[in-house]
């Protein structure tokens, strides 16, 4: 008793300065690791075909893409078998779609939670965005598998390179604007309305369904440079060609990503305090 | 010896909004731009400058009207919400019981929900999977421990629920008995426990509106009036000053919603009349008395019920009587203002002060609220039924009950 009355000593004050919390958030870990486990057992709960649903997504609307976009309207795919250009891209998509869609309502669905339970609020969007993380890892198999069906010729260190920093772009934008979404939507549900069309608008200006050397317009270009998750997408594609992105895209991709890391787990936290009294 | 949680000045503001919604709506925000922020907000002080400390297993009582403030201060010393300003100083972990079956998932089994709500409470991994057994066993669920819990009836959810929180081992318990009504059995099992754990020297922090519970609990208690502390000392005196606010007077009426309504009906007044159908606060035994409860229906087919609880000067309640043995009860009521009314027996009640407060039900017992303690009466003895007999009668109450001699 005596013991851990000495080891256990904090105070609880108003809000003084600005930090992001990184002790908290690490000794908080478990917290994170069970909540994305939860999650991710929820989400195929009750489901016959269970996580296969995580490749069976991505490859329906392979064949739905490929279909329209490859045969009927033969979109260029960058010397790629069109189901793999569109694969490529879709992946890195999807992580990016469901990880801010699920982080963008997560605070709102676990108030019941945070109305009783003091965390670091941070672990609730992480973790919404974890479920989607596992989701992509499982929806990579897939995509091994169609790389060694097409016999591409891909060069191990390049696509490690541009595999590894795609993965983290995303990341680091998803995060980010998963973060502010979620912030923003406890404070004005007008974000649940908006955000189908926000993912719906990025997805046509990023080089998903076309590969970006069609686009001929330079102001075209530069939005499309704009999207945070551009670059991530053309990363992907260039694992797979064995190609780099241009320097512009990787430049300007880079930079917003991390400015919207950055904004968005600052907006998240200078907001949290409140969280539990407007969820 | 250095106390266990310092409070000092603790303050908490909350604007309100001059709409209904507590939320944010974009044109909110976008048309406050516009206009000065201050036209349409208002500062409520829901907590104003409380301070107190509390001592290393002392188990101190915290008691106050519905919306005095006790909530909010339970929700700044589990770090909920933060103070506005003020500072608390904690010298252990705490864990409240109002967080018992927070964050249950129906489509987790029982035993991913104990993983699950246990890591919320902030066991780590190896204390759950050391404990794990004993919490089995303690809940009573072994058999269906791998069964989703949507399968599970309320009462089970409840005790594997209640299983995991009683093994937590805070230095300091938060209970707000407030959120854990409706069940007797897991009532008298929070008031064990408490029991238990006060026993084994840890701190407990206890809320609730049953005097009776806190007067046996808790030597020393606070009582919250306004967000201020209006008194502190000695359970007794504590719970005594409570009691005398409502005092003389016949009739309170409700201003606030919050515990007086549910989706249903909505408490207006409660009133008390005696025999000639003159409004009174103390009232002679040896008649009737008529306790009046005036409501508002709020949708059509609703079946408010009352229960009317009588309790003594010590907190302990005396009895309570439902309406539910009114002629027409099983009729629904439509929308509109109605009363209820209450005949306490004459030659039952003993010379003494009784406390009054109520719960609300809609149909089948669903949706329940609790009130606090609203109106007291003092009962008289005239003396008219104690014939010829001059002493005291024992006992809370003093039935006239029937007695006959008769030879063998």
């Amino acid at each position: 008793m005596q013991d851990t009355n000495k080891k256990t000593y904090y105070e609880i004050t108003a809000p003084k300065y600005f930090s992001i919390g990184l002790l908290e958030l690490w000794q908080y870990r478990e917290l994170f690791y069970m909540l994305a486990w939860r999650d991710i057992k929820i989400k195929y709960k009750q489901t016959i075909l269970g996580m296969a649903w995580a490749i069976l997504q991505p490859v329906i609307m392979m064949f739905i893409f490929t279909f329209f976009f490859g045969k009927t309207l033969r979109i260029p795919s960058e010397n790629m078998p069109y189901p793999i250009f569109i694969l490529s891209g879709l992946l890195i998509w999807n992580l990016f779609s469901s990880g801010i869609n699920t982080s963008a309502s997560a605070m709102v669905s676990n108030a019941g939670i945070i109305k009783k339970i003091y965390f670091p609020r941070l672990i609730i969007p992480f973790s919404a965005i974890a479920v989607s993380l596992f989701d992509f890892l499982i929806s990579v198999f897939l995509f091994a598998v169609l790389i060694i069906y097409y016999n591409i010729p891909i060069s191990i260190s390049n696509f490690c390179i541009c595999f590894i920093s795609s993965i983290a772009i995303a990341l680091l934008t998803t995060v980010g604007l998963g973060s502010m979404l979620a912030a923003l939507t406890v404070k004005y549900r007008d974000f649940k309305f908006i955000l189908p069309f926000l993912i719906q608008l990025l997805l046509f200006v990023s080089p998903v369904i076309y590969p970006l050397s069609i686009i001929k317009n330079d102001l075209v270009r530069y939005i499309i440079y704009l999207n945070p998750i551009s670059l991530s997408v053309e990363l992907m594609h260039s694992a797979v060609n064995n190609t780099m992105p241009q320097a512009e895209l990787f430049l300007c991709g880079s930079a917003i990503s991390i400015m919207v890391f950055v904004t968005g787990i600052i907006y998240f936290r200078k907001t949290e305090y409140y969280f539990a009294d407007i969820a | 010896m250095q106390p266990i949680i310092e409070i000092q000045s603790i303050s908490k503001k909350f604007a309100i909004q001059g709409s209904k919604q507590p939320y944010q709506t974009l044109s909110g925000a976008l048309s406050n731009l516009l206009k000065p922020a201050s036209t349409n907000k208002k500062d409520f002080w829901a907590l104003k400058d409380i301070s107190f400390s509390v001592q290393p297993g002392e188990t101190l009582g915290i008691i106050g009207k519905n919306g005095a403030g006790k909530s909010t201060l339970l929700k700044i010393l589990s770090k909920i919400t933060p103070p506005t300003s003020g500072k608390i100083i904690s010298r252990g972990r705490i864990a409240s019981l109002l967080e018992v079956g927070t964050g249950f998932h129906g489509e987790l089994s029982g035993r991913e929900n104990i993983y699950f709500n246990g890591s919320l409470l902030g066991m780590k991994q190896k204390e759950i999977q050391s404990k794990f057994d004993e919490i089995v066993n303690f809940s009573g669920v072994e058999q269906f421990i791998d069964t989703p819990l949507k399968h599970y009836s309320s009462g089970m959810q409840l005790r594997l629920a209640f299983a995991v929180a009683a093994f937590l081992e805070p230095e300091i318990l938060v209970i707000d008995e407030v959120l854990a009504v409706g069940d007797a059995e897991f009532q008298k099992k929070c008031i064990d426990k408490m029991g238990e754990v006060s026993k084994s020297g840890r701190t407990i922090l206890f809320v609730s509106h049953n005097m009776g519970a806190v007067n046996t609990l808790c030597k020393k208690a606070i009582l919250i009036e306004d967000g201020k502390i209006a008194k502190q000392g000695n359970c007794a005196d504590v719970i005594d000053s409570y009691f005398s606010k409502g005092a003389n007077q016949h009739t309170y009426y409700w201003k606030e919603k919050q515990n007086s309504s549910n989706k249903s009906f909505q408490l207006n007044y409660i009133k008390l009349y005696d025999s000639t159908g003159a409004t009174s606060t103390s009232f002679n035994i040896s008649e009737e008395i008529i306790v009046e409860i005036g409501f508002e229906v709020l949708e059509d087919n609703s079946y408010p019920k009352l229960s009317l609880i009588f309790s003594a000067a010590d907190g302990q309640t005396v009895f309570s009587s439902i309406s539910n043995n009114e002629e027409d009860g099983s009729k629904p009521l439509s929308k509109g203002t109605y009363y209820k009314r209450c005949t306490v027996y004459k030659n039952l009640l003993n010379n003494g002060k009784y406390h009054l407060s109520l719960i609300g039900y809609s149909a089948h017992y669903s949706d329940v609220f609790f009130t606090s303690t609203v109106i007291s009466l003092d009962a008289i003895d005239d003396g008219i039924l104690k014939r010829d007999y001059s002493g005291n009668y024992g006992g809370v109450i003093r039935p006239e009950l029937k007695w006959l001699t008769q030879k063998i």
